[in-house]
């Protein structure tokens, strides 16, 4: 009987890729890194290297057999770099060597020429150079230009929020291994096997067919693995082809901080206009995004940045224009939430500075104009099943949000050197791949004679528990107990062509398919089952539950292993594979409209927070959320995605901040220096399910990966109102992260009382 | 070296350097791949392990960091991975992360399993936050923490500590089924590997091995005393001397590489914390755990088992010392700082000479000491606060807990008849070492405790110091910070100060 993932991880007895024994002869391979952050290749010098004892070989980019090439999206993405580097940490050769040590101490022998070119690492100097990864992109709806002159407030400024580290505790790594006829298996930490596939294939010249990917579980993701692990994929099978021997690549932490990519630093300006009750007329942005070197998945992040301009509320007349900014920096990624928190932050800025201007309090301006049904988003799709203002009023009433308000105005009159203050974050975040043609997946079901069930499928487990919610619906579907069901590796053998597990999907698509492969199979199991109890019994008659056929209600003396045993017997297919697309979706971006989400999660949250103004440092207390998450097919993960996907949002917003220097180098990169959120710091997080049975997603059960991300941005709004009931002169300057430094410099700036 | 322990069920003999890594030792050579390795630097706790010692016929298991304990220092010991603990069953804390969504990408999972026992070894009382601080040192990136607080406090409420002395506390935790039944053997594996090891030991230790020509010593428990008290005989000139390593092993591990390494151990000193007339003495080999619970500290500073909690996590408060955290020099260094501001002073031993200097002219220059060659440090002293003595510190960093300082300070005063009669004041982060703030210290000295007394001193305070930008902050926020925690000192030890005087006004 199968036990599910985390009593094996209870156990350590759970195997990671590092895990994984290697085949006596394994060598390991470290890649030779620029160390300037533009620059011309002008000679490498190989020889010291060469000769230390222990070396294999040393490959470039003149011995890739295939193209230079991995990107996803552009061309431009090499392997190895050739002729010019575009950052500190970009790949130049790879050492192959018997251990990792000699490999990483040759890798160090290796000198390179440069010629430095200019380097660029903020996106405005970026943008003001013409410095861009693709052309900027407008979504609009109204029309802003008309609509200031009905305003009776207008506001502008610029707002910005920082990189952000994945800090996945399991560390970029890859082991290829060469097989017969030329053929490579490859074990991948990757949350996309698929691109990691069709990258080596390409990269060596070969049929995908010959590229064998497989991958049992991540140590966390959080999207640094959706693009980024192809490059070390795709490295160690290069290594394997040209050694004829398992390679092995596996990067130590500091390493994987200072040669990966992060989440995309945004700047911002604004201008918001309001009439006098609050209610928002018009909005206008415009965002930078700092890609980092190369396009990795920038131009679709830049776009769901665009498709969350407006986040939860109705804006009538919006004009959102973005800017993908090439700098030289690793290029930075997909992280969850994949540009939508950046937009939201924006906008949650606009509305502060708002609120400061007409003396309001936030939460007036935010909840007055909160979409409904048939509210347009500015790119053509309409809200429905809308549960924006829901969510707002459960979480006022479920919480008493106004007591707590009145108790927090109560103790910072009491208290001169402790401040403390809440704020609300609501959220609508869009589910789908917004690449429409991602938004497929396929399910390969098998059930083995003995009544035990097979499932592979599209999705890489990576502690989102995909594995444990399609294991919930096979069990559901066939009505039997889920210990029969085992739920196998990701590998490309099995699924061909599947997209990456991203964008909160992984449950929705796959589960969709499974459910069709199980349905299949299901269909034919009754069909027998009718034939074995009555002449005159239909298929429609049949159903199963707890491990037994009924007959019109009433239980027969089949049960599941028999029933199995017959189909087998009979020749009955216990196989099915299936495919599912995601019904209704387009989006047409010469006009950028269209329906590009399945649905959309709303929510809500309150964050509340304690500013020590003595010492600068904060405490955040407590988050309170209501969130939809559908008819949950597992609360106990829906609630475990919630609270650990908040606690990311409050460090993307207090304490994590990535320092780079002035030539581009990491200078945060361990965990010492660059610091997440620990036991001490997480908050206490009560959270509230909106029932919402009506949920279009897989067994009504909402996506949940990404949304609550975003709580998480509440924190720096509760900060800045706390900071203010200290130091009424401060204004805020809508940069995150809100670190001790920023927060202490705020309390004493122009602070004209005694405490000063 | 020839490094002799029992891992798990097993008496284990391993030919490594002394300064290979347990982690490296557990995955690689013996393939047990439960022990997670996620950022080799003691912060994640990914790669704990329970390290036991044998005293009086008994094992004392502490959780500790693999990634952080060399070679050298496990010999004779206990080491227990997570495949130690796992029986047919899921035990109580395994089942109990399982049942409450304690568990997302697993990663860390074994590494609490490890910590969540270890606070069972050793709690007294099923306290909760007793058990969340055993913890702090694992960090998630998954699940918010908030599914194993949920856990925790399952498994405190389930289990009774009070219930189960100390002494009985293994037979007791393998009822429960906490810990597997060959933990009741543990203790004849280990004698049996005593014995092989150590057989040979004259009073005089002498190098177990010699290995690519660096002595490796490892000293045991039975024959330290002697070696504390020195032989002058002792090749100690080029040698590294190692307490816990967690700084040493972070910073400079190629070093280590090719030195000559003695692993030190206190277990048999005692008593480490020691009253000698007016004075207290603490051994420098005492681990930050012991001065936190320290019952004859904490008498004369009730706030240091909360203070010293900010440090650093528990793994590494059983390991690391106070001499390590004095001879490392950090101009940061939390524990010199604490010390400063008790006007301390340093014995060092050289052979059978000692040397007396205080720990404010110990700090020469950045990371520069007054240690010779040959010489090291053997306790630290101070006069022991009087009923009148008033004591703070205080430490701000980016993450409150269990980070490096932006700037700490400590201060000592002592108001007699409405003036300053004695004071001590320090700093961390604002010069190139822990910082005694002479001036601002001759200035409050005879002033009275007021607002404007606070002010002045914290203008003078500006002009001792000289900070530097880093990563732990801009040269102006230490500034600013440092006047504001000279303020905190005055309003934690002077209360009035802030709340009655014109501070209220705002």
């Amino acid at each position: 009987m199968q036990v599910n993932d985390s009593e094996l991880h209870a156990q350590g007895a759970s195997t990671f890729t590092d895990d994984i024994p290697t085949p006596q002869g394994t060598l390991h391979a470290f890649p030779v890194v620029s160390t300037v952050a533009h620059g011309r290749i002008l000679n490498i010098k190989l020889d010291a290297a060469t000769a230390y004892p222990g070396v294999v070989r040393i490959l470039s980019a003149r011995d890739i057999p295939g193209i230079n090439n991995i990107g996803n999206i552009e061309a431009e993405e090499v392997l190895l770099a050739e002729q010019a580097v575009m950052y500190q940490g970009q790949p130049i050769a790879l050492v192959i060597a018997e251990t990792e040590t000699i490999a990483r101490q040759a890798a160090a022998l290796v000198e390179i020429g440069y010629q430095e070119l200019p380097a660029v690492f903020d996106a405005r100097t970026a943008h003001a150079q013409g410095l861009h990864i693709m052309p900027p992109r407008i979504f609009s709806l109204g029309d802003t230009d008309k609509a200031w002159q009905d305003c009776d407030y207008i506001v502008e400024g610029s707002a910005g929020s920082g990189a952000q580290e994945h800090v996945y505790l399991e560390t970029q790594t890859a082991l290829a291994y060469p097989l017969e006829n030329n053929g490579l298996k490859l074990f991948s930490a990757t949350q996309s096997p698929g691109l990691v596939q069709r990258a080596c294939a390409r990269v060596l010249n070969c049929p995908m067919h010959r590229v064998e990917v497989d991958v049992l579980r991540l140590g966390g993701g959080f999207g640094g693995k959706e693009e980024q692990a192809t490059l070390w994929a795709a490295l160690a099978a290069l290594g394997a082809v040209k050694t004829k021997k398992p390679v092995k690549i596996k990067l130590n932490r500091d390493e994987d901080m200072r040669l990966t990519g992060k989440r995309h630093p945004y700047d911002a300006d604004f201008k918001i206009g309001l009439d006098q009750c609050g209610k928002i007329l018009a909005y206008q942005v415009e965002f930078f995004q700092n890609a980092g070197a190369l396009a990795d998945l920038s131009p679709a992040i830049l776009e769901r940045t665009l498709f969350h301009t407006s986040n939860s509320y109705y804006i009538p007349n919006v004009r959102a224009t973005a800017n993908s900014c090439r700098t030289h920096l690793p290029p930075n990624t997909a992280f969850r939430g994949f540009g939508g928190p950046q937009a939201m932050f924006i906008l949650e800025s606009a509305i502060f500075k708002a609120a400061q201007a007409m003396h309001l309090d936030p939460a007036v301006i935010q909840q007055k104009n909160l979409l409904k049904d048939g509210d347009y988003f500015p790119y053509g799709m309409t809200a429905q099943q809308c549960m924006a203002e829901s969510s707002w009023q459960a979480l006022q009433s479920r919480y008493l949000i106004q007591d707590r308000q009145h108790a927090i105005d109560a103790y910072n009159a009491r208290h001169p050197l402790s401040k403390k203050a809440l704020a609300l974050m609501p959220i609508c975040f869009g589910i789908s791949f917004t690449a429409t043609f991602l938004n497929q997946a396929d399910a390969l079901v098998h059930i083995y004679t003995d009544g035990s069930v097979s499932v592979s499928m599209g999705a890489v487990e990576m502690g989102q528990g995909v594995k444990e919610k399609i294991r919930k619906i096979a069990a559901l579907t066939f009505a039997i107990d889920e210990a029969r069901v085992k739920v196998e590796s990701t590998n490309t053998t099995r699924i061909a062509n599947m997209s990456p597990t991203a964008a909160s999907v992984g449950a929705d698509l796959n589960g969709a398919a499974t459910l069709l492969a199980c349905t299949q199979i299901l269909q034919n199991l009754k069909t027998l089952a009718a034939k074995l109890l009555a002449d005159d019994a239909k298929p429609e008659h049949i159903t199963l539950k707890q491990e037994k056929v009924y007959l019109n209600g009433e239980a027969t003396d089949i049960e599941w292993g028999k029933l199995i045993s017959q189909a087998y017997l009979s020749r009955t297919p216990l196989s099915a594979h299936a495919h599912y697309a995601s019904p209704g979706l387009f989006f047409d971006r010469s006009r950028e409209q269209g329906k590009p989400f399945a649905y959309h999660v709303y929510g809500c949250a309150s964050v509340e927070v304690t500013v020590d103004c003595l010492r600068g440092i904060y405490s955040i207390d407590r988050v309170s959320i209501v969130h939809d998450a559908g008819k949950s097919l597992a609360p106990m993960i829906d609630r475990g995605q919630i609270e650990g996907g908040v606690v990311q949002g409050l460090g993307w917003m207090t304490m994590e901040e990535i320092i780079y220097d002035q030539q581009g180098r990491l200078k945060t990169d361990n965990l010492t220096r660059y610091k997440i959120p620990d036991f001490y710091f997480a908050p206490e997080i009560e959270i509230e399910f909106l029932a919402d049975e009506e949920s279009p997603a897989v067994m009504q059960s909402k996506a949940v990966g990404e949304p609550p991300f975003m709580y998480g941005i509440g924190a720096y709004f509760a900060l800045i109102k706390a900071i203010q009931a200290f130091n009424p002169n401060w204004q805020a300057d809508f940069c995150a992260p809100m670190t001790p430094e920023k927060v202490l410099s705020a309390l004493y700036e122009k602070n004209e009382s005694p405490f000063n | 070296m020839a490094c002799r322990f029992v891992l798990n069920n097993a008496s284990i003999e391993e030919h490594v350097p002394a300064d290979a890594l347990l982690l490296d030792i557990i995955r690689r050579n013996r393939g047990m791949t439960g022990t997670k390795e996620a950022c080799r630097e003691g912060d994640c706790g990914a790669c704990q392990i329970l390290s036991g010692e044998l005293i009086n016929n008994r094992i004392r298991y502490q959780a500790v960091n693999a990634c952080l304990v060399p070679a050298g220092a496990i010999t004779g010991r206990h080491v227990v991975s997570i495949e130690g603990l796992n029986s047919e069953q899921l035990s109580p804390i395994q089942r109990a992360l399982v049942d409450n969504g304690a568990i997302q990408c697993g990663f860390c999972t074994p590494g609490l399993v490890i910590a969540l026992t270890g606070f069972f070894l050793n709690s007294r009382l099923s306290d909760e936050n007793a058990a969340l601080d055993s913890v702090a040192g694992n960090l998630c990136r998954c699940t918010g923490y908030a599914g194993i607080k949920r856990a925790v406090s399952a498994l405190c409420r389930q289990f009774d500590l009070s219930a189960s002395p100390l002494e009985r506390r293994i037979e007791d935790l393998i009822a429960w089924q906490i810990l597997p039944a060959y933990f009741s053997t543990a203790p004849g594996m280990l004698r049996h590997v005593h014995e092989i090891t150590y057989a040979f030991h004259s009073p005089h230790p002498s190098p177990l091995q010699q290995e690519r020509e660096l002595v490796v010593e490892v000293i045991p428990c039975a024959f330290l005393s002697q070696y504390q008290v020195g032989k002058a005989s002792e090749p100690l000139e080029h040698a590294i001397l190692i307490g816990g390593g967690t700084d040493l092993f972070v910073q400079k591990p190629e070093q280590l590489h090719s030195q000559a390494l003695y692993f030190l151990s206190n277990e048999s000193l005692y008593p480490l914390i020691r009253k000698a007339q007016s004075d207290l003495i603490i051994n420098a080999l005492t681990t930050i755990e012991q001065i936190r619970t320290s019952e004859l500290l904490q008498a004369f500073f009730p706030r240091l088992a909360e203070d010293f909690k900010l440090i650093c996590s528990a793994p590494i408060r059983q390991r690391a010392t106070l001499a390590g955290n004095l001879v490392n020099a950090s101009p940061i260094a939390d524990l010199a700082v604490f010390f400063l501001a008790l006007a301390a002073q340093l014995t060092l031993v050289s052979g059978s000479e000692t040397r007396i200097v205080s720990l404010q002219n110990f700090f020469q220059g950045y990371k520069k000491i007054d240690l010779k060659p040959g010489e090291r440090l053997l306790e630290i002293s101070f006069e022991i606060p009087g009923k009148a003595d008033r004591f703070n510190y205080e430490k701000v960093s980016k993450r409150t807990h269990l980070d490096i300082a932006s700037v700490n300070s400590a201060m000592l005063i002592q108001e007699q008849a409405g003036k300053i009669n004695k004071v001590h004041l320090s700093a961390g982060g604002v010069a190139p070492v822990p910082l005694y703030l002479a001036k601002t210290c001759a200035y409050l000295r005879g002033q009275t405790v007021c607002l404007a007394t606070v002010k002045t001193a914290a203008e003078i305070a500006q002009t001792e110091i000289a900070p530097i930008s880093d990563i732990r902050g801009s040269a102006q926020y230490k500034r600013l910070l440092l006047r504001q925690l000279l303020y905190a000192h005055f309003a934690e030890l002077f209360p009035g100060v802030f709340e009655g005087g014109t501070f209220n006004a705002g």
